[in-house]
């Protein structure tokens, strides 16, 4: 087990020097960054010297060794759009992506799961078939379009809720949050669904065909003959088993909404690293976008290492395996 | 499976989504909308009696507060209702008196100009406004890490005479300096000096100073909170020298940065936001029909135009080998008769520009009505120049634009490749985004590109230094076209320092006329601007985009 984990450790380490290189030698196709730093007065004298004093000049390689060095200590290094520090940028805009990850997460994953499930039981139901017929949009229509539909219906049309923005936030420490206040709430809804939608129609799906495979095998039959109630039949035994690919799908889904809410927070004109990093991307701010993507890698990594972890809390076969090598 | 998913998640980005989803509904649709917006309209009246607040929106923020960091406009235009200016420009682009009261060269030194500053002006914190305080400004706005430098590069010195006159020196006659000064903020120094902003924020080097995050002017807004990138609030200055000269009306604004062009517009829509810059040209008319809402527009100083590279002896992006087919006058007058420019203003333009015949804005010193008539499309004409000049088949050519910086950029474009190929010129089109545009054309990488010019000084010159004038490290930096001239040259370097304003402005005219005949570049149209507002408010469109709050009207 140990030995395992110490070997997944390595390659997530060589996976996010590979990003961070591949990251660092597209940022020239960007474009350059001096021509949005320097406004249209400005002389070659002012190029150069800019130009040399953020190493633009330097070699990719130098370039990116310079990061790492940095980086390792936690300095990420400045912004050239906002000109503050990214660690603090990132910190600041951080809370609004994860509460919002967070909440569309847990619609995601309760409702998913809960659809599934009864997708799978009452699969002939008039009720299973208008929720599986409706999914079919959330997977098919893209995010954007959902995020300006929403918008269309429940702020322009209806004037129920707020089409930008995160209402009132309140500061707890560093941490700014939207859920103490009814305009933080108010403004949650319309993104946390339209970045929810997708991944909850995904693990709906996913649930209802792994459940409708456990309900076929033996030992559920077996269940049955044993005379086993339905509600101990599907919850205790066949639930469980269906759980193991919907661990792995959901874990890199929540990797996905936090990294994937750049749509939706540009949608919605969310506060949070998405937007920022898309900003970023138009300004060509690189170590913003570098900071970012090495972010999210180490994020993606982290996330499959737990998903690795917890196969061995789930299936027990792995653990057999393991004790027999 | 999960990454090919991610990926094409991240390709949704670039689809230029350009709200269409919007403007497809039936008529049914609209009014209840009418309604809905007419009854929160009256909710939002009744509520609101005592507090005026303007809910502006635009699509980005102010990089800094910093006075003297960042010469950009979103930046100037926060800093304007908190800072002031000796002069400012109103609506119509007139200077008017802002910190000095009166101005004009010294009778006896035309390198010395003389202002007579307002008395009794306070700063936010009570502080007196002097000439002190405009010494200290002009001090640090000519420091390395100030971006308002070369705006002010003439200036070797100002000096305090008394406490409510100051003389500042330039380093030779310098006809238009007030034009450069109408951004150029002033600051109290005993502030600066108590929380350590002497020095302008080194921004490239991430440096946070006091300035930064807070504002100390004379203007008639206070900075009340502020976050970068999404909310900054500000409220009436009760104390302003100017509160009962200019409407005031507006006692709180809330103005927020909001990106997505067609979030931007819902915004504005559901009564959310009552003052909008940045408005996308195809939602003009649903803003307009939309009850209560409204959209008032002008020329906006921008002129859109393409150059091409006359001066290499030949090109890469063409198929004439040996030879340099823009180098021929006749070939660049062919291509600027096969624009129709009226065409462009109709279908890509949806009727927000004006054709334009020369590249300067209309209501810069030296722009005539008659040169900026001179843009017929011909094509008969344009043929003929075209077999003349020896390319009676034409040739191909690549066209570099940018399609993220000027309104409809890349559709221009395209509609230009479809009228250039009338005449024989095979055009192949390469649009990017402006961070990969511009070096191209700084670094001479290009043959036939799209340029915009906006003309913060209102005065040729400023164009004529970096459109016409040869290239140089410093002057003629965004020329292009490899054309150079060397009287010319001389002619558009002595314009700096020529007080005799007729024979200045004969000068300019000849300059112009020289350009107009070499058809130096292909004058598209001025751009448009757009502002939208909720009924009640009440404000010019100015040209320079940068709202002043302090003549808004609010009801």
């Amino acid at each position: 087990m140990f030995a395992y984990i110490v070997r997944r450790m390595l390659q997530s380490v060589i996976v996010l020097l590979v990003v961070g290189l591949v990251a660092f030698s597209m940022f020239r196709f960007v474009g350059d960054p001096i021509d949005n730093m320097l406004g249209q007065e400005r002389t070659q004298a002012d190029i150069d010297r800019l130009r040399t004093e953020l190493g633009l000049d330097q070699p990719i390689p130098v370039q990116y060794y310079k990061f790492l060095k940095e980086a390792v200590q936690g300095n990420f290094g400045v912004s050239y759009r906002q000109g503050r520090p990214v660690s603090t940028i990132i910190a600041e805009r951080a809370p609004a992506t994860l509460e919002l990850a967070f909440v569309s997460g847990f619609l995601a994953i309760t409702m998913g799961i809960a659809l599934g499930v009864f997708t799978a039981i009452r699969r002939q139901g008039v009720a299973a078939n208008i929720i599986m017929t409706v999914s079919l949009i959330g997977v098919s229509l893209p995010t954007f379009l959902i995020g300006i539909l929403l918008i269309y219906i429940f702020s322009v049309e209806l004037d129920l809720l707020p089409s930008f923005g995160r209402g009132e936030t309140v500061m707890i420490g560093n941490w700014s949050t939207g859920f103490l206040t009814t305009s933080g709430l108010k403004a949650l809804i319309l993104p946390a669904i339209t970045l929810g939608l997708y991944q909850m129609t995904l693990i709906m799906r996913l649930v209802r065909s792994e459940m409708l495979e456990v309900l076929r095998a033996d030992y559920v039959r077996f269940a049955r003959a044993r005379g086993l109630s339905d509600r101990v039949i599907n919850f205790r035994h066949a639930l469980k088993n269906t759980m193991v690919p919907v661990i792995t799908i959901t874990g890199l889904q929540l990797g996905s909404i936090i990294a994937f809410a750049i749509i939706t927070e540009t949608v919605f004109q969310w506060p949070g690293v998405g937007l920022l990093f898309i900003n970023a991307i138009q300004f060509v701010d690189i170590p913003v976008m570098a900071a970012y993507l090495m972010l999210i890698s180490v994020m993606f990594v982290t996330i499959n290492l737990i998903v690795d972890l917890l196969y061995y809390a789930i299936d027990p076969r792995l653990r057999v395996d393991a004790r027999a090598t | 499976m999960i990454w090919i998913i991610s990926i094409t998640m991240t390709v949704k980005i670039g689809l230029p989504f350009r709200g269409t989803v919007l403007t497809k509904n039936g008529e049914t649709i609209m009014n209840l909308k009418n309604l809905m917006i007419a009854a929160s309209a009256t909710a939002l009246m009744a509520g609101a009696a005592s507090a005026e607040t303007l809910r502006w929106a635009r699509a980005g923020d102010a990089l800094t507060l910093d006075p003297h960091s960042q010469n950009e406009g979103p930046s100037h235009t926060i800093r304007h209702q908190m800072y002031e200016p000796l002069i400012i420009r109103d609506v119509t682009g007139a200077f008017e008196p802002a910190l000095a009261t009166e101005w004009g060269p010294k009778a006896d030194d035309p390198n010395v100009w003389v202002f007579k500053l307002r008395e009794g002006v306070k700063f936010h914190d009570g502080a007196d406004f002097n000439a002190e305080d405009v010494v200290f400004s002009f001090e640090r706005a000519k420091q390395p890490n100030s971006d308002m430098k070369e705006l002010i590069g003439s200036i070797t010195e100002v000096r305090a005479v008394d406490d409510y006159t100051v003389e500042i020196v330039t380093d030779g006659p310098n006809p238009i300096l007030p034009s450069n000064l109408t951004n150029l903020f002033i600051l109290d120094k005993g502030w600066a000096e108590a929380n350590d902003t002497v020095n302008v924020q080194d921004f490239e080097g991430g440096e946070i100073t006091y300035a930064t995050t807070n504002a100390n002017g004379t203007g008639p807004y206070v900075l009340q909170s502020r976050e970068p990138d999404v909310k900054t609030v500000m409220v009436r200055n009760d104390n302003y020298w100017g509160i009962d000269q200019f409407p005031m009306e507006v006692t709180e604004i809330v103005y927020t940065p909001i990106q997505n062009a067609a979030t931007r517009v819902a915004a504005m829509l559901s009564g959310e936001v009552n003052f909008l810059q940045d408005m996308p040209v195809q939602d003009i008319d649903r803003v307009n029909g939309a009850d209560g809402l409204m959209v008032k527009q002008a020329p906006q100083n921008r002129v859109i135009f393409f150059g091409m590279n006359q001066g290499s002896d030949d090109i890469e992006a063409d198929n004439v080998d040996g030879k340099n087919p823009l180098a021929d006058v006749r070939v660049r007058q062919a291509m600027s008769m096969a624009i129709n420019r009226d065409a462009i203003k109709q279908v890509v333009m949806r009727g927000q520009s004006q054709p334009a015949g020369m590249i300067a804005p209309p209501f810069v010193n030296g722009w005539t009505e008659a040169m900026d008539g001179e843009s017929a499309t011909n094509l008969e004409k344009a043929k003929e120049l075209m077999a003349e000049a020896g390319y009676p088949d034409g040739f191909s050519l690549r066209l570099d634009c940018p399609n993220d910086r000027y309104i409809n950029d890349e559709a221009i474009c395209q509609a230009a490749v479809g009228m250039l190929g009338q005449i024989g010129v095979t055009v192949n089109l390469d649009a990017k985004p402006k961070a990969q545009h511009f070096p191209l054309i700084t670094d001479g990488k290009t043959d036939f590109y799209m340029l915009g010019w906006g003309v913060p000084t209102y005065d040729s010159e400023y164009i004529f230094n970096f459109l016409v004038h040869g290239r140089e490290d410093d002057i003629g930096t965004w020329n292009g076209t490899g054309y150079q001239d060397d009287a010319l040259d001389s002619k558009i370097k002595s314009l700096a320092s020529n007080t005799d304003l007729d024979a200045r402005n004969a000068d300019i005219a000849d300059i112009w006329r020289v350009v107009q005949d070499e058809a130096l570049y292909i004058p598209i149209h001025h751009q448009v601007l757009n502002w939208g507002m909720a009924d009640g408010v009440g404000i010019e469109v100015d040209a320079e985009d940068q709202p002043k709050v302090k003549y808004f009207t609010i009801k």
